[in-house]
């Protein structure tokens, strides 16, 4: 039994060994960050890799916070994040990569078919709780807000001046495609989400509709106008000198050679 | 069960050399934790230093972006999802484990631990999905918003029953057959066989079995996170969302800095902690029953 | 309570909990099958998962899986053994291990998460790779298993121990003759829930195996697991379900494939062990 133990011993040790060996960088990106960017950086590394053979892309996810720690620490050589750089993040340069617009939606079985900015900000605080209120049925709204740190959510806030304190929520979630499977799965619940994620699971089939807001339409046609009145920018984040590679990536990213891939996460291209 | 120190056999030269070897990789084994700890006080440190600890009990809410670090609910929330969990997943998942082992035939028992094998191994984020997309609607249609502590209990409590049911299928099974034979012998019946002599004699496993499905409840995340509502408050009723301390964690810490997220590793400390309560006192009254 | 009403109890709750599962299981296949296909096995994903298979990520996941059991099974086992055969009962060190395991077993997988990140990934300088990934699950997972092997353990009745003294077996003989193969079935049931967690795990695999889905060359490669493959279009990325659900349903055949595996294994052991010694 004790020759099985350090049979395994040895061989872990050995496992310990191999990976710390076989640790080439050379030719390696490190990307961590946003969740919301991640799968589109993922699909534009795999277009760069088959470009620049033997340059090797690794797109890590954790949120907008990590990629600004690692690109600082220069952990990762570039960082994702789902907004705009904060004032305290100055000493990072910000490459924009894509836009998102954020709308509000609802059940598809919801009478309402547009609310008005104030009629948003009552219901988002608590001062309407029925949509019977606003000449819809007599159900109880559901009140669907982001989680506490969310880019979304700050954007949000930042639109109908608000403090999070004041928002009464009956759910909170964390990514879009929650948000959009609560909405489907109450017909009283309001939430807001990334329009492309939302146009997409609408068209799908999917029993949510997108209001439009001051009178603007929702749709990925008028984010990239710029004529929606909710949107973030996603952007690339680097620190001080930035290697050929990472340079050529990031040039890369902003080209209209991956306009296709960023349609295909649903989220808006740069206007060329 | 534990061999006195002073057979001879303990000089024998391959078995002074063992007992020192598992003494290490048990204590290897429990210094994890330690690791564990130390890290989280590492990490959590800028917030607990200075008393700032006490505005997790003292705050109002939970803001951390405005200041207000009120942990308070969301211990509550975790505690009652979780007890609530235990409370049906108990009863239940030892009625599984005596099913297998006194009423199944062994063609069906098989096949019923595997599903109970089956069962533990389905993704969290699979019951979560699932109770997302299928139980809270349809919770929702009868008491909304759907999402609530009620839903959450559901969940946690399909995922923690595997655990119960084979752990006790275990101890049950390790039941001397003698034992029961001379139960039967008695005259007893099935029942009085099961309640009387088989449970009684496995309750150590199946009070283990608890435990570990106590902690796995505590600890768990996504399937949570995606069931619960999130909303930090006080659990008031059953079908009102809440907010555990995990799904705490796991919503805000990817997009957390400084303080906020210093306090979130104070949470996780805090978690720990409460299962570190937890244990010992079940440890306690484990130690007692088995004294009895 | 009567026998009878007391026997409908027990079928009553082995059906509840039984119907239950296949309300979950029917709703995966039905979701699930329509995306299910050999190409889907043996295929790179596309456009972020939603389209193309999931070789590269049954790949990662059997590899942390394997990295997690070679370190768990050898340190787990001992630790049992030492627990239920060399502690007294009672003894403050047996104690104090046992309360440090069922605490450990209940430290949430976020917090895992979180340490294996710093721990492997930074302070051992592994980084992101399957090889993180395997031993943060390895640290979830013991504690599970050596209580599920210690009670195993100490199940077997005494006179097992006292036969084999009589017989002049040293106690390093008699555990490997015996005693384990006894314990075999409550050995396996332990490694079963645990591998039944580590493939199930989500929160710790995001931050030490990471996020990757290219094919992995070796264990210092990042590799994404099933689990987070199926968090990651579930949650993640919209329009994601189908494939999602199809992975949920080939984890679950994997995980079944493990679970004869190991009853086969610890059938084979059972016999090899007392018919030859």
């Amino acid at each position: 039994m004790t020759v099985n133990f350090w049979k395994y011993m040895a061989s872990l040790a050995v496992l310990l060994l191999l990976a710390c060996g076989a640790r080439a960088e050379n030719h390696k990106l490190v990307l961590t960050g946003s969740s919301t960017v991640a799968p589109l950086l993922l699909e534009i590394g795999k277009r760069f890799e088959k470009q620049n053979p033997g340059v090797r892309v690794d797109v890590q996810s954790g949120g907008s916070s990590r990629g600004v720690a690692d690109a600082r620490s220069g952990l990762a050589d570039i960082g994702m994040i789902s907004r705009a750089l904060k004032p305290d993040e100055n000493d990072l340069v910000a490459h924009s990569i894509a836009i998102d617009g954020i709308g509000i939606i609802l059940h598809r079985g919801n009478p309402i078919s547009s609310l008005s900015d104030e009629q948003i900000k009552a219901i988002y605080t608590g001062q309407i709780t029925r949509w019977k209120e606003l000449g819809g049925k007599d159900t109880r709204i559901t009140v669907v807000n982001k989680a506490e740190g969310r880019s979304t959510l700050d954007l949000f806030l930042h639109h109908f001046a608000l403090k999070n304190s004041e928002i009464k929520a009956q759910v909170v979630i964390g990514d879009n495609p929650q948000g959009i499977k609560t909405v489907a799965g109450n017909p009283g619940a309001i939430s807001y989400v990334s329009i492309g994620a939302a146009e997409y699971e609408a068209a799908q089939g999917t029993p949510i509709k997108l209001l439009p807001m001051a009178g603007v339409a929702a749709t990925v046609a008028n984010v990239r106008a710029g004529r929606f009145p909710l949107s973030r920018p996603l952007n690339l984040v680097t620190k001080g000198e930035v290697t050929v590679l990472a340079q050529r990536f990031i040039e890369f990213a902003r080209s209209g050679a991956v306009h296709d891939l960023v349609e295909n996460q649903f989220l808006v291209p740069l206007a060329r | 069960m534990t061999w006195l120190k002073t057979s001879s056999l303990s000089r024998w030269h391959a078995d002074r050399r063992l007992a020192p070897l598992l003494a290490v990789l048990a204590a290897g084994a429990a210094l994890i934790l330690l690791l564990v700890l130390v890290f989280l006080l590492r990490e959590a440190w800028p917030v607990l230093n200075g008393n700032g600890w006490q505005r997790f009990f003292g705050d109002d809410g939970w803001y951390p972006l405005e200041g207000r670090f009120g942990l308070l609910a969301m211990v509550w929330a975790t505690l009652a999802a979780a007890f609530g969990a235990i409370l049906l997943a108990a009863p239940l998942g030892l009625a599984c484990a005596v099913f297998v082992c006194f009423y199944a035939s062994p063609g069906l028992a098989k096949l019923y631990r595997m599903m109970l094998a089956l069962l533990a191994g389905i993704p969290s984020v699979v019951f979560g999905l699932w109770g997302l997309t299928v139980l809270v609607p349809l919770i929702a249609r009868w008491q909304p918003p759907g999402a609530s502590l009620f839903c959450a209990i559901l969940i946690l409590m399909l995922m923690i029953l595997p655990t119960v049911a084979l752990t006790s299928v275990a101890a049950l099974n390790a039941v001397p057959k003698s034992l029961l034979h001379g139960a039967a012998a008695l005259g007893l019946t099935r029942k009085g066989i099961i309640l009387g002599v088989a449970v009684p004699a496995a309750r150590a496993g199946v009070f283990g079995g608890i435990l570990l499905a106590t902690a796995r409840a505590l600890g768990e995340t996504m399937a949570v996170l995606m069931v619960a509502g999130n909303v930090v408050q006080n659990p008031s009723g059953l079908f009102e969302p809440v907010r555990v301390l995990t799904a705490n964690i796991a919503l805000e810490m990817a997009y957390a800095t400084g303080t906020h997220r210093a306090s979130l590793f104070a949470s996780g400390l805090m978690l720990t902690l409460l299962v570190l309560v937890l244990a010992s006192l079940a440890a306690r009254i484990g130690g007692h029953t088995r004294n009895v | 309570m009567s026998d009878r009403a007391f026997t409908y109890g027990i079928w009553g709750a082995a059906l509840l909990v039984s119907s239950a599962f296949l309300w979950l299981l029917g709703d995966l296949v039905w979701h699930g099958v329509p995306h299910l296909s050999w190409s889907f096995l043996v295929s790179e994903p596309m456009n972020a998962g939603r389209a193309g298979g999931i070789a590269p990520i049954l790949v990662s996941t059997v590899l942390i899986l394997a990295v997690a059991l070679v370190a768990v099974v050898p340190l787990g086992l001992g630790a049992a053994v030492w627990l239920a055969e060399y502690t007294r009962r009672g003894g403050v060190s047996g104690q104090s291990i046992r309360l440090s395991l069922d605490v450990l077993a209940g430290v949430p997988s976020i917090v895992f998460a979180l340490f294996g990140y710093a721990f492997f990934c930074v302070f051992l300088g592994l980084g992101f790779s399957i090889l993180s990934g395997g031993l943060t699950l390895a640290c979830m997972i013991l504690p599970i298993f050596i209580r599920t092997s210690e009670a195993g353990l100490a199940a077997v009745t005494d006179e097992w121990r006292h036969g084999a003294a009589a017989l002049g077996m040293t106690r390093a003989a008699a555990l490997w003759h015996i005693l384990l193969p006894a314990a075999a079935p409550a050995i396996v049931a332990g490694l079963m829930l645990g591998i039944g967690r580590a493939t199930a795990e989500t929160a710790a695999l995001i931050f030490t195996s990471g996020y990757v889905d290219r094919m992995p060359e070796s264990l210092a490669d990042s590799g994404r697991a099933l689990a987070v493959h199926i968090y990651d279009l579930t949650m993640n990325v919209s329009g994601g379900d189908g494939a999602a659900y199809a992975s949920a349903l080939v984890l679950i055949v994997l995980i079944v494939a493990i679970n004869i595996g190991a009853l086969s294994l610890s059938d084979r052991w059972l016999t090899r062990r007392i018919t030859t010694s």
